[in-house]
């Protein structure tokens, strides 16, 4: 176990303490306990850097279930480092964000802070794994722990729905990817993601392979809330804000993001892949933004814009991928692509946990998060008002914040795809850059929603439930830093560009490549007159437009009726899944222990009908026959027609006679055929069965006045038939197939010589198969001891009425 | 024989199906009864009906019937007879408690899983 392994998991080691020591300290804010922790974390992975941009990966590695090749192997280069850095730098400003949010009088801090820590160590998981199963057990863990801190105000009936959304839909995908990784496993051979990687050339050729990339597709684009899975993110709302800045905007979210990346070099080979991450990308991007306009709750905008932003990293990741067909390291127009979606995930992280932050404090000075409540708070929170106007003009795409570098390279990314001339991108390529571009124009609009209606305009005092004002500084330092950040890689992106961006891309596209070489990545704010600046301007023109003209066409947003609706979808395949299966069940089990009969008699005629006729079984052979003898005729005949007549009975006691009758005819057989054991037995047997019948019927009540016979049923009849006639087929062919001798010659010789008795029947009974036996006086000695008490206990009786 | 013994078996396994999907308990009873006489003559005809001396030693023939399945059909009359006694008592309480032996009327309710 090295020092790696150790970080990893100290989150889930601290999370395990946690419960101790809130109940020891009572006093003290529980957050402060783990927040050294991310931070130290922080600092600890920040020492990696210098070897990563030199091109070098650490690798570790801890034997788990080594038979199985599942291994604790965990891994460090450029786009783990980056994400893990990610990780621990924003979750050391939640915690501290969280210590001024949550209230240690009201809140039960200990559950919350297992959560967060587990849900810590999980993604560093995540993002650290060489090994895929290992992935899929933090994969899942993630989702588990985001479960329980969506419902973490579990009284709300809001918050359980959202929980139980997200859950359902993550771990739908989750089991997908499960799925791919084993069809990846049958490919290769290893679990091991650097392996596959290394032989990712030979697998194209495989039935296995687009599959196995569906597959991984459908995890990733359910956990970071693409198209049409987004519709988990803005029910996920209802998690306390610091769990929405930390999982759904910076952390989890992007884990779907990561998974993309990191199997680019495995599957972008392809052009489904391109097409799929690309293409469903944007559609997210244009969706989101699209749909967080109409949006009136302030958490709701940020989820939507969240999707958006993913949706479009998502579809830089797709247009990265035509580099592997084409350029080297230097100078590539498409490795630009991976730049813009390695540099905007780092962005985003920045201004939207800012933006969560800050939302975050207006719902908790005011008390409300809905935008037709607020107005004019730019006087009362004046710091919360500029780090919310650095997070939207950055989102929106402005410079000089990081938004605006990103965007731009986002559009050079979308015009460059048309250009490729594979996979027909040629053709369709022109689609990207114009929804990007309609795409941008929402993301615009709604920026301006967030930060206008909310700061300007009239206050509106009456409509709050709190005095407004500004928010305790604690609770100001993890936004300001966030917004800081975004200014300084907004001014100074070259601080980046060698230290996290290359080693990222550099695992994204490590065929690209060569040895000692690195990417070179051009990040500038001056491009010169080029198409993507009058692409930004128009955004910003066509953007101010339709901000100030959004009463006239929010009309559109009625075109799409609630009912049609991916929510109301998924409300409803889910309540008309649990309907059909409700009444699928009440139709078959109907609680009648007839058609239960019927059901298993059905199946006995038919598996034994088809396996018969299927397997050619049946024969008939006459060669090994007994003759036939008048007497036997005369017992079959005795038998077949009382058992017949008792379905015509009228009485119970002609029937409970007639059955006596076939027992005693049948013990004339055991007579006839030479087994006077049996003989003797069922005579006996038979006796005093039909006294027992007696005895219980003759003694009851009459219930009914007629007793009438079985009811004539053809359907049942039929049924009868059936199981008689495959027993008959069955038996038939069983004796004309004989395979082998009877082993009954050693029982004959033996009984005397070894076993010292002459009636064979007992000494089988109770020298070579005394086990039965003693088994058999076991049952006998139940079933006495169970009709005892069946006579004698009576405990329920007027006791429950 | 056996071809005779077979068709008989089938008859005996016809009646026993149709009285056990009667509305009657006591009628399931005895097609359970049934039932359990045809398996038990089932066994007896699969170990061949040929002749030859009971399985006695004391017989001195040259031949005798195969006595492993009379042991097996030994075996299974008495455990029948203890699970149809059984049986037969608990459907004597039932009467008794439930005031009915008519089985649609021993439905289970919903709710009561």
């Amino acid at each position: 176990m090295s020092l790696l392994h150790l970080a990893i998991v100290s989150p889930l080691v601290l999370a395990a303490l946690i419960p101790t020591l809130y109940r020891t300290f009572p006093k003290i804010h529980t957050g402060w306990f783990l927040l050294p922790l991310p931070i130290l974390l922080f600092s600890y992975f920040l020492q990696f850097i210098s070897q990563t941009s030199q091109g070098n990966t650490i690798t570790r590695n801890l034997q788990w279930i080594p038979s199985l090749g599942i291994d604790f192997t965990v891994k460090i280069d450029g786009l783990g480092l980056l994400f893990a850095l990610l990780i621990t730098g924003i979750g050391s400003l939640v915690v501290l964000y969280s210590i001024y949010y949550l209230s240690k009088e009201k809140e039960k801090l200990n559950l919350f802070y297992v959560y967060l820590l587990l849900f810590m160590g999980a993604m560093l998981g995540v993002v650290l794994s060489d090994n895929l199963i290992l992935l899929y057990s933090f994969w899942e863990l993630t989702s588990f722990s985001s479960f329980l801190l969506i419902g973490y105000w579990h009284h709300r009936e809001r918050s359980r729905y959202g929980a139980q959304k997200s859950m359902l839909i993550t771990v739908f995908g989750g089991l997908a990817m499960l799925g791919g990784i084993l069809l990846l496993y049958m490919m290769t051979g290893t679990f091991s993601i650097s392996e596959t990687i290394a032989v990712a050339g030979e697998l194209p050729g495989s039935q296995l392979f687009i599959p196995a990339l569906l597959c991984f597709l459908l995890g990733a684009f359910t956990k970071s809330a693409q198209f049409p899975f987004h519709i988990w993110l803005p029910d996920a709302m209802e998690a306390p804000t610091p769990v929405s800045a930390y999982l759904h905007s910076a952390t989890m979210v992007k884990a779907g993001i990561y998974l993309v990346a990191r199997l680019t070099p495995i599957f972008a080979q392809s052009g489904i892949w391109l097409w799929l991450v690309a293409g469903i990308g944007i559609i997210t991007l244009f969706w989101g933004s699209f749909s967080a306009v109409r949006q009136s709750d302030l958490k709701g905008i940020l989820a939507y814009s969240t999707i958006s932003q993913l949706g479009m990293i998502m579809s830089l990741l797709g247009i990265g991928a035509v580099a592997l067909h084409f350029d080297g390291v230097n100078d590539g127009i498409y490795t630009v692509a991976v730049t813009a979606a390695v540099f905007h995930l780092i962005n985003h992280a920045t201004f939207k946990g800012s933006l969560f932050m800050a939302v975050g404090i207006i719902d908790h000075e005011t008390g409300t998060r809905d935008i037709r409540r607020l107005g004019g708070l730019m006087t009362l929170m004046p710091i919360t008002f500029t780090i919310s106007l650095i997070g939207t003009l950055s989102m929106a795409g402005l410079p000089p914040f990081n938004g605006f570098l990103s965007k731009e390279m986002f559009f050079t990314g979308m015009l460059n795809a048309k250009e490729a001339g594979i996979f027909s991108l040629d053709v369709w390529g022109i689609l990207f850059p114009v929804i990007a571009w309609t795409g941008s124009v929402f993301t615009f609009v709604y920026c301006m929603i967030l930060l206008f209606r909310t700061f300007t305009g009239g206050f509106k005092p009456e409509k709050l439930d709190k005095e407004p004002h500004e928010a305790p500084l604690g609770m100001l330092v993890p936004p300001i830093i966030l917004a800081s950040l975004v200014i300084v890689f907004g001014l100074f992106p070259k601080l980046l560009a060698n230290t996290l961006i290359s080693p990222a891309m550099a695992a994204i596209l490590p065929s690209l490549v060569e040895d000692g070489k690195q990417f070179n990545v051009h990040i500038s704010h001056w491009h010169g007159f080029k198409p993507e600046l009058f692409m930004t301007i128009g955004v910003v023109l066509v953007g101010i437009l339709l901000y100030k003209t959004q009463e006239s066409w929010s009309g559109i947003y009625r075109l799409f009726p609630e009912k049609f609706s991916f929510n109301k979808l998924y409300d409803h395949s889910l309540e008309l899944l649990q309907r059909v299966s409700r009444k699928f069940t009440r139709m078959y089990m109907n609680g009648f222990i007839r058609t239960y009969l019927v059901y298993i008699f059905s199946f006995f005629i038919f598996i034994l009908g088809v396996a018969l006729v299927y397997s050619q079984a049946v024969k008939f052979d006459t060669a090994d026959l007994a003759e036939v003898r008048f007497y036997e005729v005369i017992l079959v005949a005795i038998i077949a027609l009382s058992s017949v007549s008792i379905l015509f009975a009228k009485s119970r006691l002609t029937s409970i006679i007639l059955l006596g009758a076939v027992g005693y005819t049948v013990a004339l057989f055991f007579v006839i055929f030479r087994a006077p054991d049996l003989a003797l037995t069922q005579l006996v047997i038979e006796t005093v069965s039909v006294s027992l019948f007696l005895l219980c019927f003759y003694h009851l009540p009459k219930l009914r006045k007629s007793e009438g016979r079985v009811g004539f049923k053809l359907f049942n009849l039929l049924i009868a038939a059936g199981v008689g006639a495959i027993v008959t087929v069955i038996s038939l062919s069983a004796h004309s197939s004989k395979k082998f001798e009877s082993i009954s010659n050693y029982y004959i010789e033996n009984t005397y010589k070894k076993a010292g008795g002459e009636n064979m029947v007992n000494v089988i009974l109770v020298d070579f198969r005394g086990f039965d036996t003693l088994f058999e006086i076991c049952v006998l000695g139940i079933a006495a001891l169970g009709i005892y008490g069946m006579i004698k206990l009576r405990l329920a009786k007027g006791k429950t009425e | 024989m056996e071809i005779l013994m077979s068709f008989l078996i089938g008859i005996l396994f016809m009646t026993a199906t149709y009285l056990m999907l009667s509305k009657s308990l006591l009628r399931i009873i005895i097609g359970t009864g049934l039932l359990s006489h045809g398996a038990h003559l089932l066994i007896l005809t699969m170990g061949g009906l040929k002749r030859g001396a009971a399985p006695l030693l004391g017989e001195h023939a040259k031949s005798y019937v195969d006595p492993l399945p009379q042991a097996l059909i030994l075996t299974a009359i008495v455990i029948s007879f203890g699970v149809t006694s059984f049986f037969l008592v608990l459907a004597y309480r039932a009467y008794q408690e439930l005031g009915t032996d008519n089985m649609d009327r021993l439905r289970g309710k919903e709710g009561h899983e």
